[in-house]
């Protein structure tokens, strides 16, 4: 049994909390640029170079791309055959947020209760999802999700007769009804399959796939190019004010399901989209 | 397209001279405020008490930077959601409010509210929160401190671009951009 100390995964999510909300991904640096030299509107194009200039000074003056650094979504794959020693697992992923967002001048977004509302002020706790897996090494990844975008996210238990066309009209009109309040360009995260709470969670956790990457298998990622072209025909363009650029990516993933079932979810990410991970 | 050159306050004349999809520049002073802080002032309103800064001819900017570092004026400071001051907007352009800066659509009585008080809506590029804050010279707690980064401050903006929106003619660019882009 491999061991793994408490406080090496609280050092690393102190460094990828401040890595994640400074710097933006190469592949949405790339569809970014992409859309600001084929955006026909010239709002859009000005909203989208912005956007780039932004993620410029974000990097090299340390400072958050967006005001929102969000919730912390950690994603983690916990090795079978690792011991954490020295302190809880969860409590040292708490631990790491707290520094990260504190030493990071980062914002504190979290209130301690859903109606009563006060800040808990270190942005703790971050919503934390957990895999058993093979071998001895931990994988967290970070992923700081704005609440203007999630916000705007939707969940719907079809019929199994609504199929393939039910499901892409779903996406495309929580897409619209999104507007600009998600801050386009977007990245549409969808879950389909699974159980209710099994397909939001595909959902987030499709937001980590590299953006212009393609789906491994062809029919979905068919539908993944069908519905690019029909959210990018809606018009919102870059922060809703018209333009051919609404979405950078869609991304599906799936998960077998009930005989009766038929879930479907999208979860709406903005420009920001900022992950980063690390292998312990 | 030229950019209109805005400084605070603002008068129903200014107001009725900016049309949707028009590009803008404010310097001067701004205040900040997001959903906490409206609630408060709108509270102050219903009792008929004063509010912490007066809104006469003034824009309010839904903002909650984050906190600067050492040197700094102000942290990334971009634009937040408007659509969740609908319930308040209205209630603040009564009182003399002239314009708001934010992101996303405004709702149908913000619109009315526009148009009966000569008020105009202005978006900011969500997002671009590090760029934003480049032109944010001074920056001061006026109330709420309490609130983090909900707290209303005042700003000193030079060179702050912004796009009409929202006017107080009924137009919306959130419509007709889309009209035109859709396919």
């Amino acid at each position: 049994m491999r061991k793994v100390a408490a406080e090496e995964v609280i050092r690393a999510l102190k460094e990828l909390s401040q890595n994640a909300n400074y710097n933006l991904g190469e592949d949405v640096i790339t569809a970014l640029r992409k859309g600001a030299e084929t955006e026909e509107s010239p709002l859009g194009k000005e909203i989208l170079n912005q956007i780039l200039e932004n993620s410029g000074i974000a990097e090299s003056e340390k400072m958050p791309l967006c005001q929102d650094t969000g919730l912390a979504a950690i994603f983690v794959e916990l090795g079978q055959d690792v011991s954490v020693s020295g302190g809880d697992f969860e409590e040292a992923v708490q631990e790491g947020i707290r520094q990260g967002y504190g030493k990071g001048f980062l914002r504190k977004s979290m209130v301690e209760d859903p109606l009563r509302r006060k800040n808990t002020g270190d942005n703790t706790p971050g919503v934390i999802s957990i895999r058993i897996v093979a071998g001895d090494k931990i994988k967290i990844t970070i992923l700081p999700k704005g609440g203007g975008s999630e916000n705007m996210s939707a969940i719907k238990m079809l019929k199994p007769s609504d199929g393939e066309n039910g499901v892409k009209d779903f996406i495309v009109e929580t897409i619209r009804i999104a507007g600009g309040n998600p801050c386009p360009p977007i990245i549409v995260g969808v879950g389909i399959g699974g159980s209710f709470d099994k397909c939001a969670y595909l959902a987030k956790k499709s937001l980590l796939r590299e953006v212009g990457s393609v789906h491994p298998d062809p029919y979905y990622a068919s539908m993944e190019t069908e519905l690019f072209k029909r959210v990018n025909d809606l018009g919102i363009g870059p922060q809703g004010l018209g333009g051919r650029t609404t979405a950078l990516a869609v991304h599906i993933e799936t998960h077998p399901c009930h005989i009766a079932s038929l879930p479907v979810a999208v979860n709406t990410q903005c420009h920001s989209a900022r992950h980063k991970e690390i292998l312990i | 397209m030229e950019s209109i050159r805005l400084t605070p306050p603002l008068s129903d004349e200014d107001a009725a001279k900016l049309y949707s999809g028009q590009k803008v520049i404010i310097s001067g002073y701004i205040y900040t405020a997001r959903d906490a802080a409206h609630k408060k002032m709108v509270d102050l309103i219903e009792k008929g008490e004063e509010l912490p800064f007066d809104p006469t001819g003034q824009i309010i900017y839904f903002v909650g930077p984050t906190p600067a570092k050492p040197g700094q004026v102000i942290g990334s400071a971009g634009p937040t959601t408007s659509g969740r001051m609908n319930k308040y907007s209205p209630v603040m352009l009564k009182a003399g409010l002239k314009g708001m800066i934010g992101k996303g659509e405004m709702g149908s009585d913000v619109a009315a509210a526009l148009n009966e008080y000569k008020g105009i809506y202005f978006v900011a590029t969500g997002g671009a929160a590090a760029l934003i804050a480049k032109k944010i010279t001074e920056a001061e707690v006026v109330a709420y401190e309490e609130l983090g980064p909900e707290a209303i401050r005042r700003l000193k903006v030079e060179e702050f671009p912004a796009i009409v929106a929202q006017d107080c003619h009924g137009g919306n660019l959130f419509k007709e951009g889309v009209e035109k882009y859709q396919r």
